[in-house]
């Protein structure tokens, strides 16, 4: 037995090398390869574990598993080999919602049959301790797992169904429905917990199936980025609740390791927005609203063409490329990656600027510049880049808005506060984007009317092959 | 004195991860962040130990049929994870040889 604990401290060992590695690129691989060792390791002294607890029926148990291993295994295995990357995010919060329920259904079988599980005797009441530990890991899993299903919706945007729409989904009474459902949800917990019965136990996982659609509808589809880290959080927890009833220490770590990530990822992510965490779970953010106010007028704006935007390009000496989600809609990558190559032949320096919220999740744009071969050393953070806009000849926006809005440095704006990339600095802006209309926060943006800015309108795509042809 | 409670050392075991978690989380390159969700993801399968457990060990249906569901949605996830972090981090690589030609 303490022969297989060991080997669990050296999974768990595994999984922090895994994460750990991730501080740089070129670490990174040998860190994932850490993790999987690791859950080989995990997997397969389990496998020993269950012929040790059960030296007869070890065997046709063991089937089982590699059933379940197999459909698992398989469907995981494809999804991962054909998920595009603008794509990321659904697969995401989709595995988010297999751990949420995976901890639900073991935290069922362990109340079903607690010895087997070498918790008590047999036909022996589960201790207080891990009734409440199941109570735990059963309804964040749960809440996991639904909530999951509806950020999966939203962050597809293609699905009829109400709940699956980026809108926020808000009504009369929503927080105090919430928090009258989680008071009722607790106290099926606490009933569970006192009398170890089913139907409290039913009652207090419907329940938590329900808080969590409840909890993610009125969140907006922009604010997604946060919903998914939060959720990442609450699977980790779901895991770590799990470990606690069932005494496996390797759970706990495993899970805390992965609370603690999704919840710095959420902190991030909120304030590179300058909004609080509860500003965005509370919800409505992102609606109308703003909108009207923005667009009222009709201003001039410079616009030009690609044959311009080349011929600015190849008399720069450095230029600065700010992408924003828009770009990776228009799959218009590889074209801006051709378009810097060229740039970068005549000898003219090219980076890009990334925002933390491009994208729909934490990094997202840098794994979809990644994808285009964008050499990462080439791709800077807001932080690191911002001092240099002053410096830079030309500034190419692509289909970004918020993220570079100066308003945000004007007080008494929706987005006041909110970090930006200092694109407004540079001595020439170009600004690519499918029409004036108003970004997420539904500003609208000072940057565009700026004398040094010239706008392109027109399909990202189309525009930057137009410019790569242009540069000739 | 008494042996100390299990659930006690399970929780000192806890902070101590959730701390180590932390700091090695805020050393994660924000570039890497995604593929940090996906191998969190993978990590976060480890469940699947408890999973065998109740697919292998139960006895009555219910928990048969439990345990089996869950072994297959936590493989999802063990299989998904690391291969999409494996597939997104070789995109991180395919660069360096151009990179070290170039300077």
């Amino acid at each position: 037995m303490s022969l297989v604990v060991l080997l669990y401290l050296f999974a768990s060992v595994c999984f922090i090398q895994a994460l750990k590695g991730l501080s740089h690129p070129t670490s990174s691989r040998r860190g994932n390869l850490f993790g999987m060792v690791g859950m080989a390791i995990a997997v397969v002294t389990t496998i020993g574990l269950i012929f040790m607890l059960r030296p007869d029926g070890a065997a046709t148990g063991m089937l089982w598993v590699i059933g379940g291993v197999a459909v698992g295994g398989t469907l995981g295995a494809v999804m991962a080999n054909r998920v595009e990357m603008t794509k990321m995010p659904e697969l995401v919060a989709f595995m988010h919602s297999m751990i949420g329920l995976a901890a639900v259904f073991i935290a069922i079988a362990t109340v079903a049959e607690p010895w087997a599980f070498g918790l008590v005797a047999r036909d022996q009441p589960i201790p207080i301790g891990n009734r409440v530990e199941l109570f735990i890991g059963a309804f964040v899993g749960a809440i996991t797992f639904s909530g999951s299903v509806i950020a999966f919706g939203k962050l597809a945007g293609k699905y009829k169904f109400r709940l699956f729409q980026g809108a926020p989904f808000l009504f009369k009474g929503q927080h105090l429905l919430n928090l009258v459902l989680g008071i009722a949800m607790l106290g099926f917990g606490v009933a569970f917990i006192v009398t170890q019965d089913w139907m409290p136990f039913w009652a207090m996982l419907a329940l938590a199936f329900v808080l969590g659609v409840l909890i993610i509808i009125p969140i907006g589809g922009a604010d997604m980025p946060v919903v998914v880290s939060m959720l990442n959080s609450y699977s980790g927890w779901a895991a770590a609740g799990i470990g606690f009833s069932l005494y496996n220490s390797m759970l706990i770590i495993a899970g805390s390791l992965v609370g603690s990530s999704g919840a710095i990822l959420s902190y991030i992510m909120c304030r590179a927005m300058n909004r609080s965490f509860f500003n965005v779970i509370l919800g409505g953010f992102g609606q109308d609203g703003g909108t009207a106010v923005a667009s009222t007028e009709q201003r001039a704006v410079k616009s030009g063409s690609a044959d311009d935007v080349a011929f600015m390009l190849s008399n720069a000496d450095s230029v600065i490329i700010v992408p924003g989600y828009g770009l990776a809609v228009a799959r218009a990558q590889h074209a801006v990656k051709e378009m810097a190559h060229k740039l970068q032949a005549k000898g003219i320096s090219v980076r890009y600027a990334i925002h933390p919220v491009a994208g729909r999740m934490p990094g997202h744009m840098n794994v979809l510049l990644a994808e285009a071969e964008v050499p990462y050393d080439q791709v800077a953070e807001m932080e690191d880049i911002n001092s240099d806009f002053g410096q830079t000849d030309v500034v190419m926006v692509l289909g970004a808005n918020d993220v570079v809005n100066p308003a945000a440095l004007v007080k008494g704006t929706a987005i006041y506060g909110m970090p930006i990339l200092d694109a407004y600095k540079a001595r020439t802006v170009i600004v690519n984007k499918r029409s004036m209309a108003a970004g997420y926060a539904g500003l609208d943006n000072e940057l565009f009317y700026m004398d040094k800015t010239m706008m392109v309108f027109g399909d990202a795509k189309k525009v930057v092959e137009d410019i790569v042809k242009a540069i000739e | 004195m008494e042996l100390v409670d299990p659930t006690i050392t399970n929780l000192i075991i806890f902070v101590l991860a959730i701390y180590v978690g932390y700091h090695v989380v805020w050393n994660v390159t924000p570039a890497l962040h995604t593929p940090l969700m996906a191998v969190t993801n993978a990590i976060s399968a480890i469940v699947i130990v408890g999973a065998m457990l109740a697919a292998a060990l139960t006895e009555t249906e219910l928990g048969k049929t439990m345990g089996v569901l869950a072994v297959a949605l936590a493989s999802v996830n063990v299989f998904g994870g690391f291969l999409v972090t494996r597939r997104m981090l070789e995109m991180f690589r395919k660069k360096e040889p151009k990179k070290t030609e170039g300077s």
